[in-house]
């Protein structure tokens, strides 16, 4: 194997074959290779998912039936806490990252990220940020004044236990994790594409990893910046956010939105991502409308920043102002419809193969389409009004993180599972993960749309005996083991398929990016020879050098 | 490619991007902070106190050789350029000292209002001050590490080619520490004065 252009840079560089003399446990623990940091990203996360599904689980046993005493009202409140915490913080943001940290050099053809040994800083940092939010399960109480921690509750004249304190520390670790691995994530999509990987070219998934990344560095700071005010008043019992000393609570929320709603933004796109990868190849069609896609990425993230307040529509900010936030977070309905009307006309006339990769994306165009359609009745503010803080809220937010996120995170997992392994995932155990997926999540959240306009808020401790309320959450709660089961499902999945999965070869899919011009899974430099780049799709160029791509696109 | 985008390529090599990203992240932060100030400045009329207390001349003071350390600094790298290790080494430490007065009289200044029972636990504006001012020192100091390490590898005889990614993504960390001082002194000192 001799020497290959260094991507970027253009000079001739001898490869590096860094030795690895080291094996088992401490050669993951010390590696800096993007690959192994990747999986490490995704195990942590798949930890940490076991943890917040544990506190869901509890949660709906909990809400089961009328005044249910299962859960005392204190753990009820740390568990609900957590669980929002864990499932954002925890899995959302950094099962992305690893997908990311994973895929991204791959589908630019790099031989890494541009800064590796901050690469593993940043998995570090995630991974004691969250062990820190959980210790305080054993330091004397979790939070629990919810995943967003409003002030004054989350003061220590109202919180008394120091678990808001872990929560701060936890996060503001975590938090510089991700702006760590979001500056070395745009500065390898920027500086290290293959020779002919123009901007144009690059695939989707990357597009949005790339927008997803810069809002992680725009909006992060805001996090950051109130979880060290927060902490500031309760060690140094500081005013920032107690009213009666001349500080604002309200001035918490602002913050915290600030950050909040690009974070939502943060963690679906990625998801965007990946079904703009999975749809177009399981279609046998190249995406419909590739620049639209890309752009109302960059729509989106821009509208981003400008709709926190839609989340404070019941503080009483004015009509004028409820008005422009309204518009703003109504108008981020159009660059997501575009893209969901460019994914269905990628899979119109295309032959479709309804792998179980396929059979998540196609999911999760509908539910997702319903978790946006219930949003946009929540920018109505006299709506919201009416049904803010209530399960009519916490079903929206479930159907877009869990049926967007999550449901786009299982197809881009089922899809590049063989990638990442060598081994294809078991498509009969994949079927029974989805089906019950999908049953068990409309199950229930479904019904929580009803639960909320007939007035249940989130968050209560238990409720009484009104009409249909008892059977309604019994539902949900149905629903939630079987998701549980689901998700038994899936790891059983992982680690049959690990062991005796038919073997993948370099494209079990019949891909079209670089990552499939590799081995599964790629040697520790990834690519002994990068395909020549002349279009969106190489390795159909390649392998139709009668009809190529490049013929076509301008 | 064409020579634009050649040298734009060269100009920000993947340190300085990375390092350039950092800075609007951190920007983003000061920015928040600078909010809550001003925020609090008008709902709880923190500039009462802040007229009272801070000493705006003699923080002006301390500005002036904060912001000639920018100026020293862009020297040394200009230095290193033309190839005079003496005035590389020379500017540098001369910045150093410079971040040193700065944090000097920051310090000082927070040993007077403590006396005078200024802190961050009495009042609004004592809080939304020192974490402000505090968070930018913190900076400074953080700044003056890198430069001393930077310093003490020149004097061991590193930077022997002209162009030296880590000394410039220092410089543009130096930089924005100084720059976006001028923003956070306008907010809090001249403020009492306009």
């Amino acid at each position: 194997m001799s020497d290959v252009p260094f991507p970027g840079t253009g000079e001739v560089l001898p490869l590096a074959r860094p030795k690895e003399p080291v094996t088992g446990l401490l050669a993951w623990v010390s590696s800096v290779d993007h690959k192994k940091i990747g999986i490490m990203y995704l195990l942590a996360s798949l930890v940490f998912f076991g943890a917040g599904g544990i506190e869901a689980l509890l949660i709906r046993i909990q809400l089961a039936w009328p005044m249910n005493t299962f859960l005392s009202p204190r753990t009820f409140d740390q568990i609900f806490t957590m669980h929002g915490t864990t499932m954002i913080f925890l899995v959302a943001v950094p099962v992305l990252t690893g997908i990311a940290n994973y895929l991204v050099p791959l589908m630019i053809g790099a031989s890494d990220v541009a800064f590796p040994r901050l690469n593993a800083l940043s998995l570090w940092l995630l991974m004691f940020g969250g062990l820190l939010l959980y210790f305080s399960f054993i330091a004397g109480g979790a939070p629990a004044a919810g995943w967003f921690s409003y002030a004054p509750l989350s003061e220590k004249a109202y919180s008394t236990s120091p678990g808001v304190d872990y929560y701060s520390l936890g996060l503001l670790i975590a938090g510089i994790g991700s702006v760590i691995a979001a500056i070395n994530l745009i500065v390898t999509i920027i500086k290290l594409r293959a020779p002919g990987l123009s901007v144009r070219r690059l695939p989707l998934f990357v597009w949005m990893v790339l927008v997803t990344q810069i809002l992680i560095i725009l909006a992060l700071p805001a996090l950051n910046a109130s979880l060290v005010m927060l902490l500031i008043d309760r060690r140094l019992n500081a005013h920032f956010f107690q009213a009666q000393s001349g500080g604002s609570a309200i001035l918490w929320q602002h913050f915290f939105w600030a950050f909040g709603h690009p974070e939502v933004y943060i963690v679906v796109l990625p998801a965007f991502g990946m079904i703009s990868e999975v749809i177009p190849v399981f279609s046998r069609k190249p995406i419909f409308g590739y620049e639209y896609v890309a752009a109302s990425t960059v729509a989106i993230g821009a509208l981003g920043f400008l709709v926190w307040a839609h989340h404070m529509f019941v503080v009483g900010l004015g009509h004028s102002i409820d008005t422009m936030f309204a518009i703003s977070s109504m108008l981020i309905a159009v660059p997501t419809g575009v893209k969901i009307f460019n994914w269905i006309a990628t899979m119109w006339n295309g032959s479709i193969r309804l792998t179980t990769a396929m059979l998540f994306a196609v999911a999760f165009l509908i539910v997702f389409t319903i978790g946006g359609l219930s949003g946009v009745t929540l920018a109505v503010f006299p709506i919201d009004w009416q049904v803010t803080d209530t399960y009519y809220l916490v079903a929206h937010l479930h159907y877009v993180l869990f049926g967007g996120t999550v449901f786009g995170i299982f197809a881009g997992l089922y899809y590049w599972f063989p990638k990442m392994s060598g081994r294809m995932l078991s498509e009969k155990l994949g079927r029974w993960h989805f089906w019950t997926m999908l049953i068990g999540f409309n199950m229930t959240f479904f019904v929580m749309h009803f639960l909320g306009l007939m007035g249940m808020t989130r968050r209560v401790y238990t409720y009484p005996n009104l009409p249909g309320w008892g059977l309604l959450n019994m539902i949900a709660t149905i629903g939630a083991v079987i998701m549980g089961i689901s998700s038994l499902i899936f790891l059983c999945n992982i680690v049959v398929s690990l062991r005796q999965g038919e073997v993948a070869g370099d494209n079990p899919w019949d891909g079209w990016s670089l990552e499939w011009a590799t081995t599964s899974p790629p040697p520790v430099h990834n690519f002994d020879r990068i395909p020549p780049i002349r279009s969106r799709r190489p390795l159909w160029d390649l392998a139709h050098p009668e009809n190529p791509d490049w013929k076509h696109e301008h | 490619m064409n020579t634009e985008a050649q040298t734009l390529a060269q100009t920000w090599d993947n340190n300085k991007l990375a390092m350039l990203l950092f800075l609007v992240s951190e920007g983003t932060f000061f920015l928040f902070l600078i909010i809550a100030y001003v925020y609090y400045h008008s709902i709880s009329n923190t500039g009462v106190m802040a007229a009272k207390v801070l000493d705006p001349l003699k923080a002006g003071i301390y500005t002036v050789f904060l912001l000639s350390s920018s100026l020293t600094v862009w020297r040394a790298e200009v230095g290193l350029r033309r190839g005079s290790q003496r005035a590389f080494r020379g500017w540098l430490l001369i910045t150093i000292i410079l971040g040193a007065i700065f944090l000097f009289g920051q310090g000082s200044e927070y040993l007077h209002l403590y006396g005078e029972d200024v802190t961050v636990s009495r009042d609004i504006f004592g809080t939304s001050f020192f974490t402000l001012t505090g968070f930018h020192g913190l900076h400074v100091l953080l700044g003056l590490v890198a430069l001393a390490v930077v310093f003490a590898l020149a004097l061991k005889g590193d930077f022997a080619e002209k162009q030296s990614s880590a000394v410039e993504t220092v410089a543009l960390y130096w930089h924005f520490v100084d720059w976006i001082w001028v923003v956070i002194f306008s907010v809090i000192y001249l403020w009492t004065v306009f």
